[in-house]
């Protein structure tokens, strides 16, 4: 987005919330070398995959996190059945309060 | 183990149990979702995550201001940072970076400014995690096609005397801007001195903090 | 040198607004895999030289308001690069 028309710069921070900390460190954690299950080029293919509108409705860790889970899909880590089920149980367990 | 991490942060362990009535978004749920699996599969585990949280939290632009510091009062150890960041911090009790740190150097001719055009790069071993205005489109937008009017923005008027340096961090090198020392601070130590090199000092985006009169 | 003025398809690491446009080799970085192929989940080997190339932003963009030496500097891979004056440019 190097040079491209912009709005004024908002000196705009804040504190990081634990489920953005999470995401931060999940990155962190598989792209370590010993690991190597991600890279930050796989990172930006899939937020530069969502478009223009959706990356601007979304905020800067939801993009990551879509990003590392399409990157885990691709990778055959993880399937979009079973991470389709468990983000159902997650809500679920969340509406019981048992999260 | 993720619940009790959930309830770590804060203050009033009870009060934060998530009730049904506070809303857990979707990728908040895949957040969740994505690390159970992870951990489930053996590819890492909850106390990996917790700690590399902890550690993260503990980095801050304090650990970027001892290297500034030092340099400030020994012009050797400055040479030393400009050719190889990363032993530099190392020399003053810093970890080394998992990426190649290049420290570009401000000069009465000459101000450095960092940003990443692609995503947000970040010497975050050294300054912790980025504010998001150096995550915004407008600050990746701008900065690199006019960075003199997005200096303005912060407050930091350059006199047509000084070059701009720009640099576009989209890769394996990680930048830090060493500003240039504030005057009046001739006979400082070099802790008083660290509190003057603040984030945006090393991002580029000000100068060093003006130091209270003695 | 200069920037290659290309456009494949795919994910690249080359920002475009530098494309077709001549700098100077500030200085070798090392050899780093291949991002190209990184972003695809492939070993990027053999690494490739990387070079930190400096630009003045009079030649980048074409109405920049700044002072004449004003630079922006990049990294760029070897495969994006060729001698100033180019076919490609």
């Amino acid at each position: 987005m190097g040079g491209q028309p912009a709005g004024p710069v908002q000196p705009t921070e804040h504190a990081y919330a634990l489920w953005e900390k999470r995401v931060d460190a999940l990155l962190v954690l598989l792209s370590r070398k010993d690991r190597r299950l991600m890279t930050v080029d796989e990172l930006r293919r899939n937020i530069e995959s969502l478009g223009p509108e959706a990356y601007d409705k979304m905020t800067y860790y939801e993009r990551w996190i879509h990003s590392i889970s399409q990157t885990l899909i691709q990778r055959g880590v993880l399937s979009i059945d079973e991470l389709g089920r468990r983000m159902a149980d997650v809500e679920a367990r969340h509406e019981k309060g048992e999260l | 183990m993720s619940e009790h991490h959930d309830h770590h942060d804060h203050d009033h362990p009870h009060a934060t149990l998530p009730d049904a009535t506070e809303r857990l978004t979707y990728y908040q749920a895949m957040e969740v979702a994505v690390r159970e699996l992870l951990v489930e599969k053996g590819i890492l585990t909850a106390d990996e995550v917790r700690r590399q949280i902890e550690d993260m939290d503990g980095r801050n632009a304090g650990l970027g201001a001892k290297m500034v510091a030092r340099a400030w009062v020994d012009s050797q150890y400055k040479q030393r940072m400009l050719t190889d960041g990363n032993s530099a911090a190392e020399e003053v009790g810093l970890d080394h970076g998992a990426y190649t740190l290049v420290v570009v150097e401000n000069t009465p001719a000459a101000h450095n400014v960092i940003v990443c055009t692609l995503c947000s790069c970040y010497p975050r071993w050294l300054l912790g995690l980025p504010p998001d205005w150096y995550k915004s489109r407008n600050y990746r937008s701008r900065v690199v096609r006019e960075p003199r009017a997005v200096l303005r923005e912060f407050g930091l008027e350059l006199p047509d005397s000084v070059t701009v340096r720009v640099h576009d961090s989209t890769a394996d090198m990680r930048y830090l801007v060493l500003p240039l020392r504030p005057a009046g601070t001739e006979s400082w130590s070099e802790d008083r001195l660290a509190a003057l090199a603040t984030r945006d000092s090393m991002i580029g985006v000000a100068l060093a903090a003006t130091p209270e009169p003695d | 040198m200069q920037v290659r003025r290309a456009y494949p398809p795919g994910h690249l690491r080359t920002p475009w607004y530098v494309r077709g446009h001549a700098g100077v080799i500030e200085r070798l970085c090392g050899a780093y895999p291949n991002p190209e192929e990184l972003a695809y989940a492939r070993s990027g080997l053999p690494a490739q030289p990387l070079y930190r190339v400096r630009f003045l932003q009079r030649d980048v963009w074409g109405e920049y308001s700044g002072r004449p030496d004003d630079t922006v500097d990049i990294e760029i891979y070897q495969h994006w690069l060729e001698p100033a004056g180019g076919s490609t440019a």
